[in-house]
């Protein structure tokens, strides 16, 4: 029986490939990596990490420089006017306990590093989708790229930005900019090819150019479907901060690998405790910000 | 801003021709012109949706348009009048055919020149209102203005005057979803009267209205055409709407159309059954004239005489119900022609007969054309003096 069986096996392994070989596309893909893409892609690569370094930068020292204070008055007055008393009150207290916690300044190294991811993505990503909803051949071309965007795990292409960009904050932000776009292209696609055919028509009809349709009418009718691409963008773009410090990314992100590497429950909890909080408030913010761009002035009336 | 009017030989003086469309067909779909091709052989609409997937909208339609006319399409729903009307200013391609207006083929416009068109000379209402829900009420009437590059302030004040030329006044800053259906339709009727337009295309912009509203507006209307002298292509499917406001009537179906005519040719000749079927449920009383029910002939000196007898008398082309009082004694009335001088005369009995539509055979259908063709001018002639369509 048990004879039978290895021979049956023996003769279908004739019909498996790998019975005469392997083929080796792991080298293959890590000889064009690394042999050809990255050399001759480099030098392009580091110019645009300047940008992205630039705002990090800045961004960072400007949090960290604002008194603890007066930072702490101007956010939390921003979600009171975004998205009322309740949210503010909520950030004020998470606030005061992330920096009784003593990771407030991790907070802030996070929050700027994924504030200038976000910031790219919307200008890539708003642009990318207002193309794509203007033509349907830009949009053949986009759709599959962001199809591999969201499906290939982050972790897959860490490995080539390190290749690129080396370890540090610019590669995480860049991993993160990958990671958290495609949302925004999406919606920003989405949003503006559901405004109803006949406004546009109206605009077309009343002598608008279709840049002034653009601006009169689509974006403003699609802003709040932007607005939960933006949001969506900033939720990705915190859940990279784990993973971004992987590649040498501090914040948050380092001190919940700090503690896993460690094994201290304690010390990677504090971290986790960080990106949920932040995540909470700046999910509030900006779904209120897309709320009220939905109504307009109109919800006073 | 006024474009010149070539003079066109077959036109009258009086009458320049505006619009001139010529065998314009329009196929939704990427076999449009395979589409065409079947239906020149015969084949059904239903049948060319079956083989190319192309909807055949509007089929081989042809009819022109006098400056300053109300020229109204009626059809049911679905028989092409939105997609006829999108092909006059261009948010549709025809398929085939060729529009003129004034001259201009705007088939063959520019894009940029077809901005001007629709900046200066032709504008728009539309069915469902397309206002915009983000911008005020005012904001919505001086879209049109700012995209002729109009200051601020000048804008908003044409708009609120137009606005409280359409009973809006003071609605200016709400936003379009506070008003009702019928008040959003006068916010998109007040956004194109805002740009003064030489063309006004309307697609069924009295749908929403409620029956009171309605007569209103119509009467505004046909003012504000008698004063501005606008052309206005004006779409409904209601028959009674059709003829009460029309200059001439085209009849749609199916893409085509049935019958092009002055309203009275409509109800006294109906082209087919799928026409006459309609004109058995209108009004009569509102859209035929007061000549119409002349059955006698009878010369001046005897119509003269009557008058001075007492007779009853009445301008001929006053709808028929203003004489209902009239012929109630029994007695006959006398008609006027625009000119003051009688025309004929009627009385309970003809009117009866008419109302019933019991006209076959009498004759006198064929007198109708050249009648209502004299009352037209007479009634642009004297202006305000006419109410012949109160
Ligand atoms: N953009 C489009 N794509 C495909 N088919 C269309 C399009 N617009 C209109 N049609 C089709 O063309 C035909 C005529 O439509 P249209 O809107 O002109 O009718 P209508 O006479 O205005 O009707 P209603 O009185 O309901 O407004 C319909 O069969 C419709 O399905
Ligand atoms: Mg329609």
């Amino acid at each position: 029986m048990s004879d039978s069986m290895n021979a049956l096996r023996a003769a279908t392994d004739l019909a498996r490939p790998s019975h005469y070989g392997e083929l080796p596309l792991d080298d293959w893909i890590q000889a064009v990596v690394k042999d050809w893409l990255v050399p001759v892609l480099r030098p392009f690569f580091r110019m645009l990490q300047m940008p992205i370094q630039m705002l990090l930068d800045n961004l960072q020292a400007l949090l960290l420089a604002i008194p603890f204070a007066v930072l702490l008055i101007v956010i939390v007055l921003g979600a009171w006017r975004a998205a009322g008393r309740g949210v503010a009150i909520f950030t004020l207290v998470s606030l005061l306990l992330l920096d009784w916690i003593g990771i407030w300044r991790e907070t802030m190294i996070t929050l700027a590093m994924i504030l200038t991811a976000v910031v790219f993505c919307i200008i890539v990503g708003i642009p990318a989708g207002i193309l794509a909803a203007r033509s349907d051949r830009a949009a053949a071309v986009i759709r599959p790229i962001l199809d591999v965007m969201q499906t290939i795990p982050s972790f897959v292409y860490l490995v080539p930005i390190v290749m690129l960009f080396g370890v540090g904050m610019v590669p995480a932000v860049i991993a993160t900019i990958i990671f958290a776009l495609p949302p925004l292209v999406r919606l920003t696609n989405l949003g503006i090819r559901q405004v109803q055919e006949e406004l546009v028509e109206a605009g077309r009809a009343f002598g608008s150019t279709s840049r002034q349709i653009l601006w009169e009418i689509q974006l403003p009718l699609a802003l709040r479907t932007i607005m939960t691409g933006v949001n969506q963008t900033l939720m990705l773009a915190l859940s990279m901060a784990v993973i971004g410090a992987l590649i040498g990314a501090g914040g948050l992100g380092l001190i919940v690998n700090t503690g896993l590497g460690r094994l201290d429950v304690g010390y990677a909890s504090v971290g986790g405790l960080g990106i949920v909080l932040m995540a909470i408030i700046l999910d509030r913010v900006t779904q209120a910000l897309g709320e009220t761009g939905k109504d307009g002035k109109g919800a006073g009336g | 801003m006024h474009g010149t009017q070539p003079l066109d030989p077959s036109s009258t003086p009086q009458a320049a021709r505006r619009i001139e469309v010529r065998g314009v067909s329009k196929a939704f779909g990427t076999r449009a012109d395979e589409a065409l091709e079947l239906a020149r052989q015969g084949v059904s609409k239903s049948e060319i949706l079956k083989r190319t997937g192309a909807v055949l909208a509007i089929d081989d339609v042809s009819f022109s348009v006098d400056a300053g006319e109300i020229f109204v399409v009626m059809g049911l729903s679905g028989s092409g009048k939105s997609t006829l009307v999108r092909c006059l200013n261009r948010l549709h391609d025809p398929t085939v055919g060729s529009i003129e207006i004034d001259g201009e083929d705007i088939l063959k416009a520019s894009e940029q020149r077809l901005r001007e068109l629709r900046l200066g000379k032709i504008t728009m209402v539309f069915q469902h209102f397309a206002l915009l829900p983000h911008r005020t009420v005012a904001e919505n009437v001086e879209y049109g203005l700012k995209m002729r590059g109009m200051g601020k302030a000048e804008r908003r004040e044409k708009a609120l005057k137009t606005l409280e030329n359409v009973g809006l006044a003071g609605w200016g800053d709400r936003y379009p979803h506070n008003l009702s259906g019928g008040m959003q339709q006068r916010v998109g009727l007040a956004r194109a009267l805002a740009l003064d337009p030489e063309i006004l295309l309307m697609d069924e912009p009295f749908s929403a209205l409620d029956p009171l509203i309605r007569r209103d507006m119509q009467g505004e209307l046909i003012e504000l055409q008698r004063r501005y002298r606008t052309t206005i292509i004006f779409i409904t499917h209601d028959l009674n709407e059709a003829l009460t406001l029309g200059d001439h009537v085209a009849v749609m179906k199916d893409g085509r159309l049935a019958q092009v005519g002055k309203p009275a040719e409509i109800v006294l000749n109906p082209a087919d059954d799928y026409v006459s079927a309609f004109t058995r449920d209108i009004d009569r009383g509102r859209v035929l004239p007061v000549r119409t029910a002349i059955r006698r002939a009878a010369d001046s000196a005897a119509l003269s005489a009557l008058i001075e007898k007492g007779a009853a008398s009445i301008e001929g082309s006053r709808p028929l119900h203003e004489a209902f009082g009239l012929v109630s004694g029994g007695k006959p009335v006398v008609v006027m022609g625009p000119d003051g001088k009688p025309e004929g005369q009627f009385d309970a009995t003809d009117m009866a007969a008419m109302l019933a539509g019991d006209d076959a055979g009498k004759g006198q259908p064929a007198q109708v054309r050249p009648e209502t063709d004299q009352t037209r001018q007479g009634q642009t002639k004297q202006g305000q003096t006419s109410q012949g369509r109160s």
